[in-house]
């Protein structure tokens, strides 16, 4: 389970997201100022609740995001299914990419209480305007590459939701909850398989090397930009959608990892990576941004893959749909004419 | 953003509310929502989506559309005669110390 701390606009949404507008009249000014104070005392808004534009757009992107990036992230693993090492490690990935649909659907649920339709939702990811976690837009080219997902990317997914748990939007914060009861078995499924295979052959040590290498960076850049390049952020932070600063989930993240990294027997791919005794925090290296937006933009190895199977899947469902539907008006029709 | 032409809002399977009894003993709870094209896809569907790890012992969908709701703009007329009934508290009643608990 993924997020990206996106303060990323989707492709269009760029203008929409003026943050808040000024209160058109006497009555919306008491609006938001009841808003205000709930989010002041650290209350809880719920679908019916009044909430400003800017508040509903935002929590629409971030929650359709993350449920894109469930949707998503389902391929890059599923890919390994098949090839699984032993039917142990094949049946714990069915269980953990059903848990990532399941998150999914969690948090559509959740972003449609805010008057937005599946249909609208499935559509901004079908035609490439809405964002998922650009983490997914690199290959899975070996199978440590699925040890290190549920340890480093589902790790620094953990990082991440375990704030949103306290989210002021009660759906959205429910369904982290449910999430993250679920997120801890993907991680350490992760890591074990890390360990096991760093107990084989030269060449399998090598491997898990090898994926750590390529994923470490990613994984970082997965918290989103440094918090002086996130003018979001303190919006959300405001809003009570956002608890912890990017940099500062990040650098948990980094000081949780570390430690684990060591028993596993592996190097974090970099040199800048040293213990700052005055700081008490690892110190790390400068993230490749750029890389980054290229790949949010669209540009990344896997994008159009990605985005082309997930079409796929979708229009050759198309007719499954439409069955369920005809089946249960026919059921309805036949119910009727019984009673009658 | 509008819905593809292929896929009118109409055809999406209609919204379910999922409740979840986690054991014998126990009311059913509200856990979510899904989308199903009727009643027993609903449960299926709740099944997969909501017990993956015996999280329940039953399940309850119903059809979103058929909740009725209290306004959330009157709370304060909706609610607020219960206010002012301290009475009805147990806390409002002063019983001597030596009687102890009641």
């Amino acid at each position: 389970m993924y997020t990206q701390s996106f303060s990323v606009a989707d492709g269009e949404a760029k203008s929409g997201l003026k943050a808040v507008a000024a209160p058109a009249s006497a009555e919306d000014a008491a609006l938001q100022t009841h808003f205000d104070a709930v989010i002041d005392a650290d209350g809880k808004i719920e679908p019916r609740d009044w909430m400003p534009d800017g508040y509903r757009k935002t929590l629409v992107r971030q929650i359709s995001q993350h449920a894109h990036s469930e949707i998503v992230g389902m391929l890059p693993e599923g890919n390994w299914i098949s090839r699984a090492p032993s039917l142990k490690r094949k049946a714990i990935l069915i269980a953990k990419v059903q848990d990532e649909g399941g998150h999914g659907l969690y948090l559509y649920s959740a972003a449609e209480t805010l008057g937005t339709s599946r249909d609208q939702m499935l559509d901004g990811l079908h035609s490439g305007k809405a964002k998922y976690s650009s983490i997914f837009n690199y290959p899975t080219l070996n199978w440590a590459d699925v040890g290190v997902i549920g340890w480093l990317v589902d790790g620094a997914a953990i990082m991440n939701q375990i704030p949103l748990c306290r989210c002021s939007y009660g759906p959205y914060a429910r369904a982290m909850i449910r999430v993250c009861k679920e997120e801890s078995f993907h991680q350490r499924q992760g890591y074990e398989a890390l360990l096991v295979m760093m107990q084989g052959t030269a060449e399998q040590k090598a491997m898990v090397q090898d994926a750590v290498n390529r994923y470490w960076w990613k994984c970082l850049a997965m918290f989103g930009p440094p918090d002086a390049d996130s003018p979001n952020s303190v919006q959300g932070m405001r809003w009570g959608i956002k608890r912890i600063s990017n940099d500062d989930l990040r650098q948990k993240f980094v000081d949780a990892t570390v430690p684990q990294a060591e028993v596993l027997g592996v190097t974090l791919p970099d040199p800048d990576l040293k213990w700052n005794e005055a700081r008490s925090h690892w110190d790390y290296g400068q993230i490749d941004w750029d890389e980054f937006w290229a790949v949010v933009n669209g540009n990344g190895p896997c994008n159009k893959e990605r985005l082309t199977t997930r079409v796929k899947a979708h229009e050759q469902g198309a007719w499954v749909r439409e069955a369920a539907m005809a089946h249960a008006a026919k059921q309805q029709a036949r119910n009727l004419k019984e009673a009658a | 953003m509008n819905p593809p032409a292929s896929t009118p809002a109409l055809k999406e399977w209609p919204l379910w509310e999922v409740f979840v009894r986690s054991k014998q003993g126990l009311e059913h709870k509200h856990c979510g929502s899904l989308h199903a094209s009727d009643a027993q896809h609903a449960l299926q569907m709740a099944r997969d989506v909501y017990t993956r790890r015996q999280e329940g012992v039953s399940i309850w969908v119903l059809p979103s559309n058929a909740i009725t709701a209290s306004e959330p703009d009157s709370k304060d007329s909706f609610f607020d005669p219960a206010a002012d009934k301290i009475y009805r508290h147990p806390t409002f009643y002063e019983i001597p110390e030596k009687v102890g608990h009641m």
